[in-house]
């Protein structure tokens, strides 16, 4: 896995790189090439979602077609406030999309740190950590947001960073785990005798073995994170109306359910989508990377 | 056997206490004033000092700490600043609702997910397994509080067949708990058949089918068996993720349980109520983390000397 950094180079197709085998295998995962093509597809319109909704996400009101069912103006229908849903959910994967992300990575670089650090040093590091990631662990995730929401207050922000912190325990054990196996191993061994730097050995030795497994969990933790986010604002402590995060949208639309039961279908409907697609990928990166982590 | 349990305990002690210290930090990490807070907005100065002294909170931290570490243990975690009354009673009301709903959605989600699980590994790559395994990777992709608002649009709504809200009956129990067990049966589904492949390629397995032993028998005797251990971890820790869970199930359907409790206080910034639930839904998590431990070496007795 060292020859990761290679996978810019362009290599004729018979050497065989970390790389390419990755891509020969992972192209057998056909749910998951597809899975991936919506992640981006998904994340092309996140992006460009400001230029291209049809409609003002939460300025735009359409006082004619309250609760208006799908049609051709309105693809996705029309919410209780005269609103457009398609424009709302379009808006609101930036949102799910940013939180996604930027918490499970905020997450993965601080435990990959905190795992190779206790993996490598073992000893009081790895007595301190481990017992901090023990004490994080005591918490169900959600309920440890709901704490870190109490003292920082809503928003989304807040709920980025109390899904961050639970992310770290999880990504430090992952790494630390495979940080004590990878460093008995000979070529780090190989390493250490010609004089490496524990700095080196570890960025340049380690921390690459442990990037198929932390890939591979960064994938399915993005899929757990939406949901969270989405829960913490549908309880009412992330993102507040009118902003049109997915989860605040299905809350507005508890109060209506039985006269128009699309304006909570399409929200349900795109964290479903957006958080299978996460899986499904995260699935075939586990198979394609690595047989052996079917197991965790 | 008693010397591990000892040992495990003992181990749980360290832990315990950083979740206290924690749990205590808490509300002087609140924003405010929590004398303030405890003694409401249209309170005196004087009030405010007078509640501040009557808290301790006047004294030292560490001196705090010592009294709410013995209070807790007490089951004192002083008065709601919403309804005046003692939390302790206040959670105890709350307690029963949501420990039968997360035990019920535990016993359903189990057994079907096990079930799915096995099917799918015995079957693998052939239809059973593909359903099986296409139902379970939505179970974990669909969020709970969409999966309530549509099953109680579809059978309490629309069919008019079950309840909406409320926990009085067992009816009341059905949609709240499916919801809630959705994705934990998911979860073991995928994690009982993956176990559960490994260990179809076992020797021994392999040994019971040679000596003619029927199939139904080699994989629920010799397989089922065997692949217990780890579904059992797997087990644990659902019930913490349903302990989570059952805070927006309890949303969704106005449940009169702990997590709907959870949710009105940080509403309402009662935060002796807050306290109080967080310490307990932890120990409760490291609680059955423990005993999720002692069963694993009741099964497997390698662990125990360990």
């Amino acid at each position: 896995m060292s020859a990761a950094t290679a996978a810019a180079v362009d290599l004729p197709p018979e050497v065989r790189t970390p790389w390419t085998e990755f891509r020969r295998k992972f192209k057998k995962q056909r749910v998951a090439v597809v899975a991936g093509c919506f992640v981006l597809l998904l994340v092309a319109l996140a992006i460009a979602a400001p230029w291209i909704v049809p409609y003002d996400a939460e300025n735009f009101f359409d006082y004619d077609k309250l609760n208006a069912p799908p049609s051709l103006a309105h693809w996705f229908g029309v919410d209780p406030l005269g609103r457009d849903i398609f424009s709302r959910i379009l808006m609101g994967a930036r949102i799910s999309l940013t939180a996604g992300f930027v918490s499970v990575a905020a997450g993965a670089v601080v435990g990959t740190a905190l795992g190779l650090v206790a993996g490598y040093y073992e000893g009081l590091w790895d007595r301190v950590i481990m017992r901090v990631c023990d004490v994080l662990f005591a918490f169900p995730g959600i309920l440890l947001a709901i704490g870190i929401v109490a003292i920082l207050g809503g928003g989304m922000v807040n709920v980025i960073i109390a899904v961050a912190i639970f992310s770290i325990p999880t990504f430090a054990r992952l790494v630390r785990g495979n940080t004590l196996a990878l460093k008995h191993l000979t070529f780090v061994e190989a390493a250490r005798s010609i004089g490496a730097s524990d700095w080196t050995i570890v960025t340049r030795h380690i921390f690459p073995g442990t990037i198929p497994a932390v890939v591979v969990y960064f994938s399915l933790r993005v899929g757990t994170s939406i949901i969270t986010a989405a829960s913490l604002s549908f309880i009412g402590m992330g993102a507040q109306p009118p902003t049109p995060e997915w989860g605040a949208m299905l809350n507005e639309a508890r109060a209506d359910m039985m006269t128009s039961p699309h304006v909570a279908l399409f929200p349900s409907l795109a964290i479903f989508l957006t958080v299978l697609a996460f899986n499904l990928l995260g699935d075939g990166l586990r198979d394609a990377l690595d047989p052996k982590l079917e197991r965790q | 056997m008693l010397q591990y349990l000892v040992k495990r305990l003992l181990g749980l002690i360290p832990t315990l206490l950083l979740v206290g210290v924690l749990v205590f930090l808490f509300v002087h990490l609140l924003p405010g004033d929590p004398a303030r807070l405890a003694a409401g907005p249209e309170a005196t100065a004087e009030t405010v000092a007078l509640v501040r002294q009557d808290l301790g909170l006047d004294k030292p931290l560490p001196q705090q700490f010592v009294r709410f570490a013995l209070g807790a243990l007490h089951g004192d975690f002083g008065r709601s600043v919403r309804t005046k009354r003692p939390v302790s009673i206040e959670i105890a009301e709350r307690f029963w609702p949501t420990f039968w709903l997360t035990v019920a959605a535990m016993a359903w989600s189990v057994t079907l997910g096990m079930a799915i699980g096995v099917a799918s590994a015995v079957w693998r790559n052939q239809w059973p397994d593909r359903l099986g395994m296409t139902l379970a990777v939505s179970g974990i992709s669909f969020p709970a509080f969409a999966l309530g608002m549509v099953l109680m649009q579809i059978f309490s709504v629309q069919l008019g067949w079950l309840p909406t809200v409320g926990a009085d009956t067992w009816r009341h129990y059905i949609l709240p708990s499916l919801t809630l067990g959705a994705a934990v049966a998911a979860i073991m589904a995928r994690f009982t058949r993956s176990s559960f492949v490994d260990i179809l390629k076992e020797d021994y397995v392999r040994t019971a089918r040679a000596k003619g032993l029927a199939e139904s028998i080699v994989v629920l005797k010799h397989g089922l068996r065997n692949a217990l251990i780890p579904v059992v971890t797997m087990m644990g820790l659902q019930f913490g993720f349903l302990l989570g869970g059952s805070i927006v199930v309890e949303v969704v359907f106005n449940w009169p349980g702990m997590g709907r409790l959870l949710v009105d206080a940080v509403d309402m910034r009662d935060y002796p109520v807050i306290q109080g639930l967080v310490l307990l839904f932890s120990l409760e998590f490291v609680l059955i983390n423990l005993i999720v431990d002692v069963l694993y070496a009741v099964i497997n007795p390698a662990i125990r000397y360990r």
